[in-house]
C-alpha cells in the first residue's frame, strides 16, 4: 500500500489519516499546531539572543564569550563589592577601630553586633548552642565564669587562634596532664583527689572518700594550674573548680574521667578563615552575651 | 473512517521520512548520530580547553588515611545531603566561604558536588570544629545539634578501618590518573597508620610526601585505627589544600 | 517440519548459555572465596548461586520442552510470547511497593529521624539509592521492559525474537537489580547519581541490556507492518541511549577483582558534566523516551481513537532526543563548570519545552472525540492525568533551567518538588494505566476486577500527589530565601539549622502525601491479584487474551 495515496477521513474530527494501522492504532495526519511551532521557534530565537549576549559555544582554544563580557565569578565579584560597600557605609570604621571604642559606640556596637550574630548562627552555634549557652564540654558564653579571661581583647585572641587548635601556631595551649592514662596517679588517688574537689565546691563528697589525701594529691599536682584554693587560672585556661559551672560535669565519674584521661578540648581558631572585621564583631557580640569583662 | 481520499505523493519532509520509519538501522543510526551530538560539543571541551581547571598552589593526592575517610563518605551516601560545591552566589560564599574551584576537585572520582543541601556544604568543612566535636556529632548528631536531621553513625567508631588493601587503592587512583608516586604506593599502609598516630617513625617521612597533612589521633575515644579516624581525617581537610591568598581570581574567570 | 518427528537436540545458545553460566558459577565461587571484603564476596557466592540455578534451568527446559521451536505463527496469526511480559508486569508491582515503602520510610526519616535507629543498613544515606533505583529502573524500568514487549509484538504483528533471549533479559534484569539493592543496603556504591551500582553490577547490566536491543531489533525485524510505529521509535531511542549514557558514565578502574570497589576514570568537573549528562538524560530517555511509548501505544488503545498528529509525532520525537541530551548542565548552575556549558544547559533546556509539550498535545489531543470517555473510564483518566503531569513538569523544568531560578531552587526540596511531580504524576500514573489495561489483555479477563478500586486508586494517589508536591515547593522555595536572606543590616538572617528546622511540618506533609500516594499503589495491587485469580476466562475469542478488550466502565 503506497503511502500517503489512501486517506482515510476520521468521522469524529473530520480529519485524514495517514492510511496505517499498527493493531489497530492508526495516525492522523493533522499539521503541527501552529500556536506549538510559533513558541518552539519564538525559544530557539531567545536562544540565539542569549547565546551572542553570554559565554556561550566551546571553540578550540576558548569559548565565545558574549558581548555583555559576563562571567558568574565575575558577576560575584562585583556583587560582594558592592554589598561591601553598603555595609561599609553603614559600618564605617568597624574594620579600623579598637574593640573598646566599637563597644563604646552605639552605631559601630549595632554593627557588630548584627554581623556578630549573622556569623554565630553558623559558625559557633554548632558547638556553643544557638543562643550561646554551651553543652557539655562546651563553654556556655552567657555566664561571667571564663576559662580563658572575659576581657575583650582575652575574647578576641581566643576567637582568632582558637584552644589548643591544631592548625593555629598562635593558638591557646596547656595541657591538663592524663593523669590515669599516664600512671601519674593511681586510681585510688584519683577517686580522693575527685571527691576533694567536690568539696571545694560545697559538694558533698561520697561517704567513704579519703579527703586528706585528696588534698594532698590536689597540692601536689593540680594547684599549679587550678591554684591552691582551686580558683583557677585564666592564663591557663584552667577552670576555677570552686564554683557551680562544670565543663564537664560534677559527678564523682565526671571528674575522674576527667582527671584519668584530661579532656583539653579544642575549639578552632578563626582568623585563616573568617575576616579580621568579622571577629572583632563576633567579639563584641560573644563579650555583649553574658557578663563580658 | 471509511471514506477515502485518493491523494497524489508529494516530496515532502514527510515522505522523505518514511525511509527511516520503514529501516530500523537508519532509524537506530539517526537515533545515535543525534542523540551524540550535543554530549560530544558538552563534554569533550573540558578536557582540552585550558580555562576549565583553573591554575591553583597546593593540591595534592588525598592520602592514604584521607582516602579510606572519602570511601567512607561515599559509602555512607553523605552526598545525598551534603553539597560539596559553593556556588558562585553571594549568600553562599558568606556563608561557607569562597566559591569552589573545578581545581579542588581535580583528584576527585568521583566528583561528590551533590544536589541536594538537606545539611550544610561540607566543601570548606575541615578545621571548622573539631576532631571530638565531629567524632561526637557523627555518633549522636542531635546531642549536639538538637534540631538536626541527620543520622546517627555510632558504627563508625566501633568498626576497625581495614589497612592492607589501601595499596591497591592507590595504584587504582594512579590508573585512572591522580598523580600517586611510586614511593606514596609502596609506603601507603605506613602512611596510612602514620597520620592516626602522631608517636610514630613515620610521620616525619610521611608529612614530605603530603605536605600540609594534618596528622593526630582523629578519633581519641578508641586506641585501633576505625573508620571515624578516616572519614574525620578527611572532613578536616576538606577545603584546605587551596591557599586563597596566593589565588588570583580575576585570572580565573571562565 | 513435523514436530511431532522432530528428533529433539539442543540448540546452540542453549548449549553456549550453559557452558557460560557454568564457567560464570566457578569464577564466582572463586571470588568469593578470596575476597576479604564481605558485601563482594556475598554478590559473588549471589552470582555463583544464580549461575548454577541457570544452568539447571536451562538443562530441565530442554527436557520438558517439544521438539520444534514454538511456531511464529497459529493459523496465519501471530503466535505472541506474552509470558516474559506478565513476568515483568509482576516485577514492576513488586518492586513499585517495595520502592515506595523505601520512599515513605525516608520521608519519614527527614521528619523524625530517629527512624534511622543508628543503623547502618537502614540510615538515609544507603536508603535513598534503594528508593530511586527501585523506582525508576526496578518498578519504571520492568513496566518499560514488559510494555515494550508487549507493543513491539502487537505493532509489529510478529512472535518476539528468540526464545531464550527474553527470558535472559527479563531474569537477568531483576538479578541486576537484587545486586545492586542489596548492595546499597550493605554500602556499595560509586555515588554517583542514578547510576551508583558498582562495576560488576554496571558490566551484568551491560550484557542485559545488549540482549534487551537486539531482542527488540530483532522482533521489529521480523514486523509484517512496512511501518515502524511511533512508539516503537521513542522504545529504540530509550534504548539505545540509555545504553550510550551507562558506558559513558560509568567507566571505572576496579581495585581488584576481588575488589567491590571501582575508581570512575572521570574527574572532578569532567566527572561532573559526565555525571549530568547521564542523569539529566536519564530523565530524558528512561522516564520521558520510554514513557512516551507508553502513552502512544496505550492511550489511542484504550480510547479507542487515532493519534492526534502523525506529524508532531515526528518533529517531538526528533527535536526531543537531539534537545534533551545538551541540558545536563542545568544541574550545575554557578557551580565550577565553565559559565559557556551551563549557557547551553540553560537555553537548550528552554528550546526543550515544546518539544516535550508535543508528546503532551499529541496524548492529550488523541482524546478528541472521546472526551466523555473520561467520566466512565478511571484506567483512562489515570493516562491522561499523567500526560497533564507531564506537561506541568516538562514547563517546571525549563522554568528551574533559568539561572536566576535555579539560583534559588537548586540544593532545596524545589528540585524533590519537581522531580515527583513528573515521578508520581506522570512515570507512576502512565505506568499505573498501562499495567490496568495490560493485565486483563495478558490474562485472558474481560476487564478488571474493580474498575471502582481503580477510582479509589486513582484519587487517593492524586491527592497524595498534591500533598507531597505543594509541600516540597513551599518547603523548597522557603529553604531557598531563607539561605539567602539578608537583615536590614545586610548580614545573613538565618543560620543554616534554623532553615532545617523550618521544614520539619513540611516534611510531615510530605510524608502523609507519600503515604496516600503508596495506599493507593496497594489498592491498585490488591485489584491485578484479584483480577488475576478472577474465573471468568475470555476463551472465546478467536485470539483469545492477546485482544485487547474495550468496555466503557460501569
Ligand atoms: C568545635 C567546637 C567549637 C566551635 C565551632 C567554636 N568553639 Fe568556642 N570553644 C570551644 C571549646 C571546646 C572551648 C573551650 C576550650 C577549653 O576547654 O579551654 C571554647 C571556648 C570559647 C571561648 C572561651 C570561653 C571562656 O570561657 O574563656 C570563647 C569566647 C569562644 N569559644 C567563642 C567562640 C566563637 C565566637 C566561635 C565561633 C566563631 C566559637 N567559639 C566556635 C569549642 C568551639
Ligand atoms: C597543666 C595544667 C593543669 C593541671 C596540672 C591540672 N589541670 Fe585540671 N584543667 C586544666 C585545664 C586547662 C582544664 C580545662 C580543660 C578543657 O576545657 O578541656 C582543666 C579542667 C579540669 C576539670 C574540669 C572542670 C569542668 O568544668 O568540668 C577538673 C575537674 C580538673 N581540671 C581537675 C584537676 C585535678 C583534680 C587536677 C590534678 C589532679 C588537675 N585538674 C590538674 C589544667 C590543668
Ligand atoms: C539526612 C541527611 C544527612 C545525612 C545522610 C548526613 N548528614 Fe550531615 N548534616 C545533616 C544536617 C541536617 C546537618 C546540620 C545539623 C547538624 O549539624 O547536625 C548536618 C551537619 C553535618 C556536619 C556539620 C557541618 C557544618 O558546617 O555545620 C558535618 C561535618 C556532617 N554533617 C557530616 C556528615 C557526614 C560525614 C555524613 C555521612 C557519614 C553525613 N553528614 C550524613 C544532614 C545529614
Ligand atoms: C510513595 C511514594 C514516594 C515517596 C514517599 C517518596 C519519597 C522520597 C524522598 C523522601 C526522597 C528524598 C528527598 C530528599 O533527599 O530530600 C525521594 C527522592 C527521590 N524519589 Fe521519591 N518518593 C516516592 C515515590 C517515587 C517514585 C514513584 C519515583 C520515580 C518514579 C521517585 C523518584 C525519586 C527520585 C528520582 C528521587 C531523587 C531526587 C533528587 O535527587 O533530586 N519517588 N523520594
Ligand atoms: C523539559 C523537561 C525538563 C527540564 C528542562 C527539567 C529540568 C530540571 C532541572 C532544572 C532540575 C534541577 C536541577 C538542579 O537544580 O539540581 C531538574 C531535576 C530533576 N528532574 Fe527535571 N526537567 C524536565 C523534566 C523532567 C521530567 C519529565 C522528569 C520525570 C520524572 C524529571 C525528573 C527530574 C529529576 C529526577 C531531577 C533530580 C535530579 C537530581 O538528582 O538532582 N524532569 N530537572
Ligand atoms: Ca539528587
Ligand atoms: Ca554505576
Ligand atoms: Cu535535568
Amino acid at each position: 500500500m503506497a503511502y500517503l495515496d489512501k486517506h482515510e477521513v476520521d468521522p469524529a474530527t473530520g480529519k485524514t489519516t495517514t492510511g496505517h494501522q499498527w493493531d489497530g492504532i492508526q495516525e492522523l495526519n493533522t499539521p503541527l499546531p501552529r500556536w506549538w511551532l510559533w513558541m518552539f521557534y519564538a525559544c530557539i530565537a531567545w536562544s540565539f539572543g542569549y547565546w551572542i549576549v553570554y559565554p556561550a559555544w566551546p571553540l578550540i582554544s576558548g569559548y565565545t564569550s558574549g558581548v555583555l563580557g559576563y562571567s558568574a565569578r565575575g558577576n560575584l565579584a562585583e556583587d560582594i563589592k558592592v554589598a561591601n560597600a553598603a555595609r561599609r557605609k553603614q559600618s564605617e570604621g568597624l574594620e579600623n577601630a579598637s574593640l573598646e571604642s566599637i563597644v563604646g559606640d552605639v552605631r559601630l556596637r549595632g554593627m557588630a553586633l548584627a554581623q556578630g550574630k549573622a556569623a554565630f548562627g553558623d559558625n559557633c552555634a554548632p558547638c556553643h548552642g544557638s543562643g550561646g549557652g554551651g553543652g557539655r564540654g562546651f563553654p556556655n558564653l552567657l555566664d561571667d565564669d571564663w576559662l580563658w579571661g572575659g576581657k575583650l581583647a582575652d575574647i578576641h585572641t581566643t576567637i582568632s587562634h582558637g584552644i589548643r587548635a591544631p592548625t593555629d601556631d598562635g593558638t591557646r595551649v596547656s595541657q591538663m596532664p592524663a593523669f590515669g592514662r599516664d600512671n601519674l596517679l593511681k586510681p585510688d588517688e584519683i577517686r580522693s583527689v575527685a571527691n576533694y574537689v567536690r568539696t571545694l565546691a560545697n559538694l558533698a563528697p561520697e561517704p567513704k572518700a579519703d579527703l586528706a589525701k585528696g588534698k594532698t594529691v590536689f597540692a601536689d599536682n593540680c594547684a599549679s594550674c587550678h591554684g591552691n584554693e582551686g580558683r583557677g587560672n585564666p592564663e591557663l585556661g584552667a577552670p576555677n573548680l570552686t564554683d557551680a559551672i562544670w565543663l564537664y560535669g560534677s559527678d564523682v565519674g565526671s571528674i575522674v574521667t576527667t582527671v584519668t584521661n584530661a579532656r583539653n578540648g579544642v575549639m578552632p581558631a578563626w582568623a585563616g578563615r573568617l575576616d579580621p572585621a568579622l571577629i572583632k564583631a563576633l567579639t563584641v557580640y560573644v563579650h555583649s552575651l553574658g557578663a563580658g569583662k | 473512517m471509511s471514506d477515502t481520499v485518493e491523494q497524489p505523493p508529494r516530496k515532502s519532509l514527510w515522505i522523505r521520512h518514511q525511509a527511516i520509519e520503514r529501516n530500523s538501522i537508519f532509524l537506530l543510526l539517526g537515533i545515535l548520530i543525534v542523540v551524540s551530538i550535543g554530549g560530544l560539543i558538552e563534554i569533550a571541551p573540558l578536557f582540552y580547553l585550558r580555562g576549565t581547571i583553573e591554575k591553583v598552589e597546593g593540591m595534592r593526592p588525598y592520602t592514604p588515611l584521607e582516602l579510606a575517610g572519602r570511601n567512607i563518605y561515599v559509602r555512607e551516601g553523605c552526598y545525598l545531603c551534603h553539597s560539596q560545591m559553593i556556588r558562585a552566589l553571594r549568600d553562599e560564599t558568606e556563608r561557607y566561604g569562597n566559591y569552589s574551584l573545578a581545581a579542588e576537585s581535580m583528584y576527585d572520582h568521583p566528583f561528590q558536588w551533590g544536589s541536594k543541601r538537606t545539611g550544610p556544604d561540607l566543601a570548606r568543612v575541615g578545621g571548622k570544629y573539631s576532631d571530638e566535636w565531629h567524632i561526637a556529632h557523627l555518633k549522636d548528631p542531635r546531642a549536639i545539634v538538637s534540631q538536626s536531621v541527620m543520622p546517627g553513625y555510632p558504627f563508625l567508631a566501633q568498626t576497625p578501618l581495614p589497612t592492607k588493601a589501601i595499596t591497591d587503592h592507590l595504584s587504582a587512583n594512579r590508573k585512572v590518573g591522580v598523580p600517586y608516586s611510586d614511593d606514596m604506593i609502596a609506603n601507603a599502609e605506613a602512611d596510612l597508620k602514620a597520620q592516626a598516630n602522631p608517636d610514630d617513625p613515620n610521620v616525619a617521612a610521611f608529612q614530605k610526601r603530603y605536605p600540609n597533612a594534618q596528622v593526630r589521633k582523629f578519633d581519641s575515644e578508641t586506641a585501633t585505627i576505625t573508620e571515624a579516624d578516616a572519614l574525620v581525617a578527611y572532613l578536616q581537610m576538606l577545603g584546605t589544600l587551596v591557599d586563597f591568598k596566593l589565588y588570583d581570581d580575576k585570572a580565573n574567570l571562565r | 517440519m513435523d514436530s511431532a518427528t522432530l528428533k529433539k537436540s539442543m540448540t546452540v545458545s542453549e548449549m553456549a548459555l550453559m557452558v557460560i553460566f557454568g564457567c560464570l558459577a566457578f569464577l564466582c565461587l572463586f571470588i568469593a572465596g578470596k575476597s576479604d571484603e564481605p558485601g563482594y564476596a556475598f554478590h559473588a557466592g549471589l552470582s555463583a548461586i544464580a549461575s548454577a540455578a541457570a544452568v539447571f534451568f536451562l538443562f530441565n527446559r530442554y527436557f520438558d520442552r517439544p521438539a520444534a521451536s514454538p511456531p511464529l505463527e497459529i493459523n496465519g496469526k501471530p503466535n505472541y510470547n506474552m509470558a516474559p511480559v506478565k513476568f515483568a508486569t509482576i516485577a514492576a508491582l513488586f518492586w513499585g511497593v517495595a520502592g515506595m515503602t523505601a520512599g515513605l520510610w525516608l520521608a519519614l526519616e527527614l521528619a523524625f529521624p530517629g527512624l534511622n535507629f543508628d543503623q547502618s543498613w537502614l540510615n538515609f544515606g544507603r536508603l535513598r539509592p534503594l528508593h530511586t533505583s527501585a523506582v525508576i529502573f526496578a518498578f519504571g524500568g520492568n513496566v518499560l521492559i514488559g510494555t515494550s514487549f508487549y507493543v513491539v509484538q502487537r505493532t509489529c504483528r510478529a512472535r518476539l525474537a528468540g526464545q531464550l533471549a527474553p527470558w535472559f533479559v527479563v531474569i537477568g534484569y531483576q538479578f541486576f537489580i537484587v545486586i545492586a539493592a542489596t548492595g546499597y543496603l550493605l554500602g556499595i556504591t560509586q555515588s554517583k547519581e542514578y547510576a551508583e551500582p558498582e562495576w560488576y553490577a554496571d558490566l551484568w547490566l551491560t550484557v542485559v541490556w545488549v540482549a534487551y536491543l537486539l531482542v527488540f531489533l530483532a522482533t521489529i525485524w521480523r514486523r509484517k507492518e512496512p511501518h515502524i510505529f511511533v512508539a516503537n521509535w521513542f522504545y529504540l531511542a530509550f534504548i539505545v541511549t540509555i545504553a550510550v549514557l551507562h558506558l559513558g558514565n560509568n567507566i571505572a578502574v576496579p581495585v581488584s577483582l576481588f575488589s567491590g570497589k571501582s575508581y570512575i576514570v572521570w574527574a572532578g568537573v569532567q566527572d561532573a558534566m559526565f555525571q549530568w549528562w547521564y542523569g539529566h538524560n536519564a530523565v530524558g530517555f528512561f522516564l520521558t523516551a520510554g514513557f512516551l511509548a507508553i502513552m502512544y501505544y496505550f492511550i489511542p488503545k484504550r480510547a479507542d481513537r487515532p493519534i492526534y498528529s502523525y506529524r508532531l509525532s515526528i518533529i517531538h520525537f526528533w527535536a526531543l532526543i537531539f534537545i534533551y541530551i545538551w541540558a545536563g548542565p542545568h544541574h550545575l548552575h554557578y557551580t565550577a563548570l565553565p559559565d559557556w556549558a551551563q549557557t547551553l544547559g540553560m537555553t537548550f533546556s528552554i528550546m526543550l519545552w515544546m518539544p516535550s509539550w508535543g508528546g503532551m498535545i499529541n496524548g492529550m489531543m488523541t482524546l478528541s472525540g472521546a472526551w466523555d470517555k473520561l467520566r466512565t473510564d478511571p484506567v483512562l483518566r489515570m493516562l491522561v492525568v499523567s500526560v497533564a503531569f507531564y506537561g506541568m513538569a516538562t514547563f517546571e523544568g525549563p522554568l528551574m533551567s533559568v539561572k536566576a531560578v535555579n539560583a534559588l531552587s537548586h540544593y532545596t526540596d524545589w528540585t524533590i518538588g519537581h522531580v515527583h511531580s513528573g515521578a508520581l504524576g506522570w512515570v507512576a500514573f502512565v505506568s499505573f494505566g498501562a499495567i490496568y489495561c495490560l493485565v486483563p489483555w495478558l490474562w485472558n479477563k474481560r476487564e478488571l476486577y474493580s474498575l471502582k478500586l481503580v477510582n479509589w486508586h486513582f484519587w487517593i494517589s492524586t491527592i497524595g500527589i498534591v500533598l507531597y508536591i505543594t509541600a516540597m515547593w513551599v518547603s523548597g522555595i522557603l529553604q531557598g530565601l531563607m539561605w539567602r536572606s539578608y537583615t536590614a543590616l545586610g548580614y545573613l538572617e538565618y543560620s543554616f539549622i534554623e532553615t532545617v528546622a523550618a521544614m520539619h511540618p513540611f516534611y510531615v506533609i510530605r510524608a502523609l502525601g507519600g503515604g496516600l500516594f503508596l495506599a493507593g499503589t496497594l489498592i491498585m495491587v490488591f485489584n491485578v491479584w484479584m483480577t488475576i485469580r478472577m474465573r471468568e476466562d475470555l476463551a472465546t475469542a478467536d485470539d483469545a487474551g492477546t485482544r485487547p478488550v474495550l468496555q466503557p466502565a460501569e
